[in-house]
């Protein structure tokens, strides 16, 4: 397929396979972190761990909206969606993630008017459709997805929609990764930047990985060639003692960001003083909500949530899965009280998720894989 | 020391995933419709344990039932497609299709029918007359006759339109025996044609997604297709499924589970169209997963399995078909896919309805 296959090429990710291999050093352990549940996705879909030398190993960021959302959110939209007088509407990939009594996909069969939507418009849409009802949108996503918030929130306050309120449970991607700069028993030796992110933020927020803490970072497009490249363009920054910020995915992402993007974010949303990650705790200046000129659309104002806390279990230690200090199974509550069916951590929830990767097949999730010959 | 650990930790998993499902939730969400992980904890869960017998547990797409000397194949299926037309086909062709097909890759010759109409309240006759039609002519060109079936009519709000159930009953070849038991490691692995026509065909005729593209559903009768298998590879022939709901992912993963050995296939010998792989790839749906309803897999000998592709390429309706992976000792009961950027991909069983990603 046109505009895909060109970047899927076997061939040319074998030649830059050889090249990461040429400069890896056979008595160095390399640990990246790829920040962005999209790339955990890629490396998943496309076997690329295989092609990279045992000494480099891929650790799985905190970048999945879906799996970082603390249960009391979780909750708390389930306590809006059950009102009947609310049409609930939110992406595809929120109906599984778990709350504590459950999942929207159950609470909708308990009989809540749910509804998946592709697009925030979709919902406004919805609202246009539904005078009589109350139209409340989930959101969630880092930066990638809250421009398209605001711009809905700013379509509905020109129209008028009344009916219509946000949900806001959009994150910003710097700070979880500040956070896991800051611990000291950190053992990550580079990072892949977020690539859709970075279209809308673009490459400068990053610039304190490296100057402030020594970590190269590349930020990434999601073909397996644009992560195989950023891999290699990692190592060569290892290999000469550089750490710098680069931008393999400049098709699409500008170094300063979407301007009219940020700006329209700027209206919309302002920094909630801090917000609680799944597995990480509350990490400061990390969440958005809107601001007081769109105050009038905000659901959690609508319907004053309660701010609900579902403390995360003590046992919990994605923390440290995430930092690479542990491996999924060596923390306390894996595969007993932390399963996919029953997720309590980040890294369960998601099938990506290192711990559900390694609940799901295994010591195979980390291998190497040999299914030999194709005939 | 830590690889004690790790190999205890491995051994409870695997233990617990030996164990019978229990069935917990408290309720049904779509999700138990889907076909994918959900769908085997309610049939095996809830449905198996009440219904112990040995025709239901093989769990196969056709029960078979010993008469007489010979085995007769039954097999039932509900159909509650929204739209009911769409392109390449409607709800009346999918209805007869699909249980002709459950018989057909059981080894059956179907030689009759059952069909219940469930019509909702206000339904134009015009539809249902084309729905009618469209059973009729699917049987005809199936080569087997409704022989009952049963209407039933609600208030308006509580069907879409129609609901069709049918039933097939068929006798078995008693020189086809097919199961999971007689796979063996080197076994070909046979896809019939392209992957994902008929779900990425609903998806975007149902209108949501504001997706302009032409796809066409795959529905068709597998018979001719399953007749010229058997003349080529005769006993050499193991197993067929036709993989519908969960799509090609599922029914190979049920595969590697039921005989205990690892599925290896390869990602660049998957049929897909151009415009099916467009779609799944905007939608973030996986077409591994996307439903199918006129392919067949089949799992054929090794020594058997150029002259069975050959059979399969040269029918109506096979054109497109290609070994797309192999039987393999390790890694026993999971499915592994050697990706075309040249690395190794682990395919689970679908985990809920595919459901677009955001990221």
């Amino acid at each position: 397929m046109k505009y895909v296959d060109e970047f899927r090429d076997g061939e040319l990710a074998r030649a830059v396979a050889a090249g990461i291999a040429s400069i890896t050093d056979p008595d160095r352990h390399y640990k990246i972190m790829e920040v962005c549940g999209g790339h955990t996705h890629t490396i998943y879909r496309h076997g690329i761990k295989d092609l990279l030398p045992d000494q480099v190993e891929l650790v799985h960021g905190p970048g999945c909206p879906v799996c970082v959302l603390p249960m009391g959110r979780v909750d708390e939209g389930i306590e809006i969606a059950e009102r009947p007088e609310v049409i609930f509407t939110c992406f595809g990939d929120m109906m599984r993630v778990p709350g504590s009594r459950g999942n929207l996909l159950e609470i909708k069969a308990e009989g809540a008017d749910i509804r998946m939507v592709y697009s925030p418009l979709d919902a406004l849409r919805i609202a246009r459709e539904n005078p009589e009802r109350e139209v409340v949108f989930y959101a969630i996503g880092f930066e990638t997805t809250a421009p398209s918030t605001a711009l809905t929130l700013q379509r509905a306050k020109k129209e008028g929609i009344e009916n219509f309120s946000v949900f806001c449970n959009h994150v910003t991607i710097v700070p979880p990764v500040r956070a896991l700069l800051d611990s000291p028993d950190l053992r990550l030796d580079a990072f892949i930047g977020p690539g859709h992110v970075s279209t809308v933020i673009g490459c400068r927020p990053y610039e304190f990985m490296s100057a402030d803490y020594d970590k190269p970072c590349v930020v990434a497009g999601f073909e397996p060639l644009d992560l195989l490249q950023s891999i290699l363009m990692l190592m060569r920054q290892l290999e000469d003692g550089r750490c710098e910020v680069e931008n393999q995915y400049g098709r699409v992402v500008p170094w300063e960001g979407n301007l009219q993007a940020l700006k329209s974010m700027a209206e919309v949303f302002e920094l909630r003083p801090y917000f609680e990650w799944r597995g990480l705790g509350f990490i400061a200046q990390s969440a958005l909500k809107l601001s007081p000129a769109y105050a009038d659309f905000d659901a959690e104002l609508r319907y004053s949530t309660p701010g609900v806390r579902v403390a995360d279990p003590k046992a919990c230690q994605c923390g440290e899965v995430l930092k690479g200090v542990l491996k999924p199974h060596e923390c306390r509550v894996f595969g007993t009280a932390c399963t996919p069916e029953r997720p309590l951590g980040a890294l369960m929830v998601s099938s990506e998720g290192a711990c559900a990767a390694y609940y799901n097949f295994g010591r195979k999730s980390f291998e190497k894989v040999e299914i030999g010959s194709r005939k | 020391m830590s690889e004690q650990r790790e190999q205890r930790v491995l051994d409870a998993l695997e233990q617990s995933r030996r164990r019978p499902p229990k069935f917990t939730a408290p309720r049904i969400d779509m999700s138990h419709g889907a076909g994918g992980k959900a769908t085997h904890k309610l049939i095996e869960g809830l449905l198996l344990p009440a219904f112990n017998n040995p025709a239901l547990a093989p769990l196969s797409d056709a029960a078979l039932l010993p008469f007489g000397d010979a085995q007769l194949a039954m097999t039932t299926d509900s159909f509650v497609v929204r739209p009911l037309v769409f392109p390449g086909g409607s709800i009346g062709e999918l209805a007869v299709n699909g249980t002709v097909n459950d018989l057909a890759v059981s080894g059956a010759t179907p030689i009759g029918l059952s069909a219940a109409l469930i019509i909702e309240e206000g339904l134009e006759t015009e539809v249902l007359t084309h729905e009618v039609e469209a059973m009729a002519n699917a049987a005809a060109r199936a080569g087997v006759s409704i022989a009952t079936g049963d209407t039933k009519v609600v208030e308006r709000g509580k069907g879409d339109g129609l609901y069709v159930i049918t039933t097939g009953v068929g006798v078995a070849d008693p020189e086809c025996v097919f199961s999971t038991a007689s796979v063996r490691p080197g076994d070909k692995i046979l896809c019939s044609g392209t992957i994902g026509d008929h779900g990425a065909a609903i998806l975007i005729a149902r209108g949501d997604l504001e997706l302009e593209a032409e796809v066409l559903s795959d529905t068709q009768p597998l018979t001719p297709l399953v007749k010229a298998l058997k003349d080529a590879a005769g006993s050499e022939l193991r197993f067929m499924r036709d993989p519908t709901r969960g799509g090609v992912g599922t029914v190979l993963n049920e595969l590697a589970r039921d005989s205990g050995y690892g599925v290896a296939m390869w990602e660049e010998r998957l049929p897909i169209r151009d415009v099916v792989h467009g779609a799944c790839e905007i939608l973030g749906i996986d077409p591994l997963y996307v439903a199918n309803e006129g392919k067949l897999l089949a799992i054929v000998s090794s020594e058997a399995a150029d002259a069975a592709l050959e059979a399969l390429r040269n029918t109506d309706g096979g054109e497109d078909s290609q070994i797309i992976g192999e039987i393999r000792e390790e890694p026993a009961r999971m499915v592994l896919m050697h990706t075309g950027f040249g690395g190794t991909r682990m395919i689970d069983m679908l985990v809920g309805d595919p459901l677009p990603r955001i990221c």
